[in-house]
């Protein structure tokens, strides 16, 4: 190495000195500390024994496990292809030439800021089967039918629904990625297609998507990798709707027993951080499949430009 | 077909509104359930309204609450010896003349007449007399919109919990300011580091840059369980644990996501402008400050609203590390509150989640479009 070179290291690797501590302690240490204790059964308190794959194994025949994945799929299932829908569905309404556009997009957007315990709190609320808001919507509808409301979160039938449609009104934030990408858009496009003679759907089919695609697909990958994450709302709202029981129980019946959360229960609750790591490395490896998949999508896009 | 555009824009424009009353209904909901006092929180059919009622009790008009409705025609009667001597009673049509105890009528009721008792916006059972009650006719009900503001104040005090019992008086105030500690020197800390080595990244040549680049982009899919177990160690054995610290300090040393924003943008700033200084002998350091830094505010004031909505809403973060209430942020205290009280004092609850939205929304309100492109930038372009 010459003297420049080494001076330009050194410059480099001074204005990233704060970097390279940060990434040491704050990520990589854990992430390989993590892969460590999965292979150990390890409470906070001893340290860590090598029990080989011991965890990994009883994971595979551990009912909750597999019910917690069942719901977050569920859930996310459910939560992002709506979602998704959603915020495509506003993003190109508020696309069109009518007034009053950036008051809708503020409205819009503003519920994907407020604070999580918040909103959580809200929707609590917002779902309370007696005097809910949304019942007191249902209410008076299904009632010529006999039927009512469901409980909801009390209910183990609609306790993941609830948190989907909440999930909802949280949108805004890809809306307004979509609304970037629909004005993206080349106008003449849109021009030439309508002097072709091209219909509304025709025009939204072959200009509109061709070019959206990507960054829709993209977001909603990361929306996917978000949604195998739910934990907050989930963990406040099960318990404050059912009463009895932990917080981390999943109520009612299990049915909002979330990844995250039987992971989090695991780690602090019965402090079996090596059983918790085993499946934090499990969702480690289905988040890296995902994001390699977006990578992939997001490549494409830039090949398939023309 | 300039019908057509015009029908088509009106079907638009009705979407919009339609859409748009669904995203504000939750929100006008949590302010009229903060304002309402807790038996209108408790009562069909829903109303958005705050209300107060009025009525003459004993000769005297004064504050009422609606009860309920008195389903069949009876009387209002007061007895007249026994036990319950001098005691106010409701009887029925069905029950009258059964062998009951001597009574005076005071008024025949209606069905259909409501059930309503003078308000005493005190604790119950702090002794002095009970609340006295009346049953009456729709119409000799006044109601009149009121809005009580004094629910926040009272939200507020409440949220602390009960004072005499924790050993330091924590409340509101306490909160308020570790949410702002971790908020504010979080957003301090992700604003110098993040510059200072995305500069590093972005306008500095050295071997082993773009490998390193590579890495720390990579760090930024390892989702956040994976790093919990491990971190809670960390933050363990510097006895951090119980502290706001863990909250704040990572911020002071990167986050990929930040780098790589800032780097984006130092990127697009021309390279002329920093050899001209380096010809006149300027170091780095300097270079930094006085060129790069000046230029690049917006993406500085992104990362830095970015930040402190991040600090500012984050649950899992004080769940994990907070462990005694005087260091309790308002997310984690808002949360302690509702599990500890159950799910009836809705006002409450609602007033305490409105005061907790509130900095977020005036902050998004103030700088709106900063926060409109910032999204639009990174989202479309990561």
């Amino acid at each position: 190495m010459t003297r420049t070179e080494r001076k330009r290291l050194g410059a480099g690797l001074g204005f990233t000195s704060l970097w390279i501590l940060g990434l040491g302690a704050f990520t990589a240490y854990p992430v390989v500390a993590s892969l460590y204790y999965s292979f150990c059964d390890y409470s906070i308190l001893k340290s860590p024994v090598w029990c080989g794959l011991e965890n990994y194994q009883q994971l595979l025949h551990d009912g909750l496990f597999w019910k917690s994945l069942r719901n977050t799929l569920f859930y996310a299932g459910l939560s992002v292809p709506l979602g998704t829908a959603l915020a495509l569905g506003l993003a190109m309404l508020l696309n069109c030439d009518v007034r009053g556009r950036s008051f809708f997009r503020l409205i819009f957007f503003m519920p994907s800021i407020v604070p999580v315990v918040a909103s959580a709190m809200l929707w609590l609320w917002i779902f309370n089967g007696e005097y809910g808001l949304m019942n007191g919507f249902l209410n008076p509808i299904l009632a010529p039918f006999g039927l009512h409301g469901p409980a909801w979160l009390a209910d183990p039938s609609w306790s993941k629904p609830a948190l989907v449609i909440m999930s909802l009104w949280g949108t805004g934030n890809a809306m307004v990625i979509y609304l970037a990408g629909l004005q993206n858009v080349p106008r003449e496009l849109y021009e030439a297609a309508e002097i072709d003679g091209a219909s509304a759907w025709q025009r939204f089919r072959h200009v509109t998507l061709p070019t959206i695609a990507p960054v829709v697909a993209f977001n909603a990958i990361m929306a996917l990798i978000g949604a195998m994450q739910l934990f907050a709302q989930a963990y406040i709202m099960s318990e404050a709707a059912n009463g009895n029981g932990n917080a981390s129980d999943g109520n009612p019946e299990r049915s909002t027993l979330f990844y995250s959360i039987y992971l989090f229960s695991t780690a602090f609750q019965d402090i079996r951080m090596g059983y918790a790591s085993a499946m934090a490395y499990i969702l480690f490896l289905i988040t890296a499949f995902l994001t390699w998949m977006a990578a992939r999508l997001s490549r494409s896009r830039y090949e398939d430009a023309p | 077909m300039a019908r057509e555009h015009r029908i088509s824009r009106r079907v638009v424009q009705a979407l919009l509104v339609a859409c748009s009353v669904a995203f504000i209904l939750p929100f006008v909901w949590l302010v009229s359930t903060s304002l309402k006092p807790i038996e209108q929180t408790l009562s069909l059919p829903l109303s958005f309204v705050p209300k107060a009622y009025y009525a003459r009790l004993g000769g005297e008009r004064m504050e009422v609450t609606l009860d309920f409705q008195v389903s069949q025609a009876g009387a209002v009667v007061r007895y007249l010896d026994g036990e319950s001597a001098g005691r106010q009673a409701f009887v029925g049509a069905n029950q009258a003349g059964t062998g009951a105890p001597r009574s005076e009528l005071m008024h025949p009721v209606a069905a259909g007449s409501w059930h309503v008792t003078q308000r005493l916006d005190r604790k119950l059972g702090e002794g002095g007399p009970s609340p006295a009650w009346d049953i009456l006719p729709r119409d000799q009900v006044e109601s009149r919109v009121r809005i009580r503001w004094e629910n926040y104040p009272r939200a507020l005090a409440a949220l602390g919990g009960d004072a005499e019992a924790d050993r330091h008086r924590v409340g509101f105030w306490t909160f308020l300011g570790n949410s702002l500690t971790v908020a504010v020197l979080g957003v301090l800390g992700t604003v110098l580091s993040n510059a200072i080595i995305a500069y590093g990244f972005a306008r500095l040549r050295w071997r082993g840059r773009d490998a390193f680049f590579a890495l720390t982009l990579a760090t930024m899919m390892v989702p956040f369980p994976v790093l919990m177990v491990p971190l809670y160690g960390v933050f363990k054995s510097m006895g951090m644990i119980g502290t706001l610290l863990p909250l704040w300090l990572p911020a002071w040393f990167g986050s990929a996501f930040n780098i790589f924003l800032m780097r984006q943008f130092f990127r697009t700033i021309p390279e002329e402008l920093s050899e001209a200084a380096r010809i006149d002998g300027c170091s780095e350091w300097r270079i930094f400050w006085r060129i790069i830094v000046p230029l690049s505010t917006p993406v500085l004031v992104v990362a830095a609203l970015f930040h402190f909505i991040f600090a500012w809403n984050d649950f899992l973060g004080p769940l994990l590390y907070l462990t005694r209430k005087d260091t309790y942020t308002l997310a984690l205290a808002l949360e302690s509150y509702q599990s500890q009280n159950g799910g009836i004092q809705w006002h409450f609850l609602m007033a305490a989640s409105a005061v907790t939205i509130l900095p977020v929304i005036l902050l998004f309100l103030l700088a709106q479009k900063t926060f409109i492109r910032g999204i639009a930038t990174t989202g479309s372009k990561a």
